[in-house]
């Protein structure tokens, strides 16, 4: 059985049985095999047949919140899923060896395939076929004129609608449309450009997140950031030197819907130490650029500011406290953890810019501004767990070594005294953070242009329309026999050659009344 | 007038455009029932193709209103108006009919004025019953121009792949019917064009509009580095996306390169149809992600 290797203008047929061959001819067979343009087809419609269970589960990079409640609700089925890199389906190794086998495939039949076109590209169009009968759109006309006229006459008008030519003594041939394999291999080596850019861009790339308040000042060294994942071949040296001062941030909300309706951050910017700042707006849809590094207004929230006093009345903690949001309308929770105590305090607390409260429900907030600000809290006393050497996070408290001393709920300015005496905690006011996303992608432009030409290829290769036409003439019985014929994969053929075919009939008229 | 005046206005014209759409549709069912019924018999011909130029006139008076209507939503918003579900519904039902009308300007498909109304009847009574959202704002993340480029682009090529849709779905309905009858048409039947040229049909419009849908996926991916930091995140309706984008891309090499036609040509054409539509349908009402804005 044969098959049309990469499907283009050169067809070679193989045996799909593998040959008794070993070492380099099973090799080579192999890599026919994968270089065929119907694996590279295959490849794709299995990456695209593999990516659905990716908007199925739930994916660990986009919300591992939902991977852990699907943990929570089928531990023994969510094992399993994990076993089969489910829950991060685009970056598991049978997704990986789909798109790495798709790549090489795609180079094996691009590369050869361009090399026969450039090649091609200086040839003079295909020899007449033997039989033209066969092919498309023949055409036979009869008249008296000489051979060598008509074949003129035809070159003329092919040449005219830029078809190139070869001369043959009898016949001629046609050629047009090189443009549409051009298109054709440009769109497919774009591909690979742009998975180029994805793997470039992956490797070398950086993706970090870092909260700040209103009021501080970032610097952009890898300690800062709240977390930070990067490519293998990132280096610490990429991180560009900057400084972001977060002076004001404004959210607007829909007083009826409480969406959000604008969100507008203020900052002043150090490219690098030593030189002067700037000011500059960051939104959600502009963010900040240092080449090719970016960042982005994420998520923002609510730090409230306090402080705390142990029971000599000196200040043990003061400033502000960035608090989760748990919904639309930012109530938000957080822990506030005074180590610096004996025995520790720990806060479980909850931050309500807009507060409202219910039996069952408890408190909650009823709009994202902060127009009746509330701080719920509960206090613990004991050990915090800090010094045990098991990372924590910010937001919640280890209550195990705790015990609860008592609950409040402030407004700002308001200070709770602490039952038994140990100390008070005061609610100063509260503050904005925000979250900057760092995000470098060095691959990011190849990408783009690698986009750009896909298009353009397409573009090209869909609408241009190649041609081959070939038009031999010959004598009998005195009279001149013109076969007209072509063959094509676009549309717009006959046409083509209906045209051409009047004009040699018209001429053939003309001749023929001028000889009565 | 006010914008509220202006949501009004584009409830009541999008209500007007359906009724129109609702005639135009019981005129397409009465001319194919008559057909039925009597057959391509001559002597009614002429007076059907009155009937169905009537039916015609009134698919371009229901587009002409539903535009307007669109028009108007969007004033309201002061926004292009494609902010949530029901509003590309709206715009897509306008985008599909128009495809429709721009096809028949060129083609002989107003047989295909009843499937039209039908669909458009659906999205528009499911757009109005359960998408309804009241004209509001956009959160942040939507406020771009590439708003307008990206989902003009989608919305548009989408309406081009569901007539494709319906012509290979005509195509493989009729193939049945003919090679059950060996070949032969029931009388209702005749007037439709021949299998090849809807085969060809199906064809044309998918290539027409595929470097379109190909441009949508890019300028979304170019707007989403813009908000999101990323080009590219595996988002469900990024999948989808590009399940669809090779979908079609498979179906254009199938009949370019393998030479594929008619019955496989088209099943597989309604298939990467089906994962535009699923992609619109479920992954926008069920699925999570950053596409899928609270109230639809």
């Amino acid at each position: 059985m044969g098959i049309n290797l990469c499907g283009g203008a050169m067809s070679i047929t193989y045996d799909t049985q593998p040959p008794q061959l070993s070492g380099i001819g099973f090799a080579r067979w192999i890599w026919r095999q994968l270089t065929s343009m119907r694996t590279a087809l295959a490849l794709l419609l299995l990456l695209a047949v593999a990516s659905i269970p990716g908007s199925i589960f739930p994916q660990r990079s986009q919300n591992p919140l939902k991977v852990n409640e699907y943990y929570g609700t089928n531990p023994g089925l969510a094992k399993w899923l994990d076993r089969l890199s489910l829950f991060n389906v685009y970056s598991s190794p049978w997704f990986s060896a789909i798109y790495i086998l798709l790549f090489i495939s795609l180079i094996g039949c691009v590369l050869p395939r361009t090399w026969e076109h450039f090649k091609s590209a200086r040839a003079l169009p295909p020899m007449t076929p033997k039989n033209l009968e066969r092919l498309e759109e023949f055409h036979e006309i009869k008249g008296s004129q000489s051979e060598s006229d008509l074949l003129a006459l035809a070159e003329s008008v092919l040449r005219k609608r830029r078809y190139r030519i070869r001369k043959l003594p009898d016949s001629i041939g046609a050629e047009k449309g090189f443009i549409r394999e051009t298109g054709n291999l440009l769109f497919h080596l774009s591909l690979i450009l742009l998975l180029i850019g994805v793997a470039f861009g992956s490797l070398g790339g950086m993706r970090a997140d870092v909260i700040v308040s209103e009021g501080e000042t970032f610097t952009n060294v890898a300690t800062s950031y709240d977390s930070l994942s990067t490519g293998t071949l990132f280096s610490i040296d990429d991180i560009p030197p900057f400084a972001i001062t977060v002076k004001k941030f404004q959210a607007k909300y829909d007083l009826v819907t409480n969406a959000p309706l604008d969100y507008q951050l203020e900052v002043s910017v150090v490219d690098k130490p030593g030189s002067p700042s700037r000011n500059e707006i960051v939104k959600v849809n502009k963010p900040l650029t240092f080449n090719a590094t970016r960042v982005y207004l994420q998520a923002n929230g609510y730090s409230p500011i306090v402080t705390v006093r142990n029971k000599n009345g000196e200040v043990v903690l003061r400033g502000p406290i960035p608090f989760l949001p748990q919904d639309g309308n930012l109530t938000s929770t957080g822990a506030i953890k005074v180590p610096d105590m004996e025995p520790q305090l720990g806060f479980v607390a909850k931050f309500l810019p807009t507060a409202e409260r219910t039996a069952d429900r408890g408190g909650f907030s009823t709009y994202p501004e902060a127009l009746k600000p509330l701080l719920d809290l509960a206090a613990w006393s004991g050990d915090l767990g800090l010094d045990s050497g098991i990372p924590q996070s910010v937001y919640r408290i280890n209550t195990e070594k705790l015990t609860q001393i008592g609950l409040a709920a402030l407004a700002p300015g308001d200070t709770w005294t602490l039952p038994g005496g140990v100390g008070s905690i005061t609610f100063d006011g509260f503050t904005p953070w925000v979250n900057l996303q760092l995000v470098r992608d060095p691959g990011k432009n190849y990408s783009l242009m690698g986009a750009i030409l896909i298009l353009l290829g397409l573009l090209v290769s869909l609408f241009g329309r190649r041609h081959r036409i070939w038009v031999r003439v010959r004598s009998s019985d005195g009279a001149t026999i013109v076969h007209v014929a072509g063959l094509t994969r676009s549309p717009g053929l006959d046409e083509e050659i209906k045209s051409l075919v009047e004009v040699l009939e018209k001429d053939l008229k003309s001749e023929g009344e001028r000889e009565i | 007038m006010t914008k509220s005046d202006w949501a009004f206005l584009s409830n009541d014209l999008i209500y007007a455009s359906m009724a129109v759409c609702a005639i135009a549709f019981l005129i397409f069912a009465y001319e194919l029932a008559w057909s039925i019924r009597i057959g391509e018999a001559k002597t009614t011909l002429s007076r059907r193709k009155k009937v169905l130029r009537i039916a015609q006139a009134l698919t371009i008076l229901y587009f002409l209103i539903l535009l307007s209507g669109v028009i108007a939503r969007g004033i309201s918003a002061g926004r292009a108006p494609w902010g949530n579900m029901y509003e590309f519904s709206i715009t897509g039902a306008m985008a599909f009919t128009f495809a429709y009308l721009i096809a028949s300007v060129k083609f002989d498909v107003q047989w295909l004025g009843i499937l039209i109304t039908f669909s458009s009847l659906l999205t528009l009574g499911t757009a109005v019953t359960l998408l309804y959202v009241p004209s509001a704002p956009l959160v942040p993340a939507l406020k771009s121009t590439w708003l307008v480029i990206h989902v003009s682009a989608a919305i548009i090529s989408g309406g081009v792949f569901l007539l494709a849709n319906c012509i290979a779905g005509a195509y493989l309905i009729l193939e049945q019917i003919e090679r059950k009858r060996e070949g032969i048409r029931p009388a209702w039947a005749l007037r439709l064009p021949k299998l090849e040229t809807l085969d060809q049909l199906s064809y044309r419009l998918v290539a027409l509009v595929f470097p379109l849908w190909t441009f949508a996926v890019i300028a979304g991916a170019i707007w989403a580095e813009a908000a999101w930091g990323r080009y590219w995140g595996w988002d469900p309706k990024e999948t989808w996306a590009f399940i669809t984008w090779v979908g079609y891309a498979a179906y254009l090499h199938a009949r370019v390169t393998a030479g594929w036609k008619g019955r496989r040509a088209a099943w597989l054409c309604l298939i990467a149809g089906s994962t535009f539509l699923f992609n619109y349908i479920y992954i926008n009402i069920w699925g999570t992600g950053k596409h899928t804005y609270s109230g639809l």
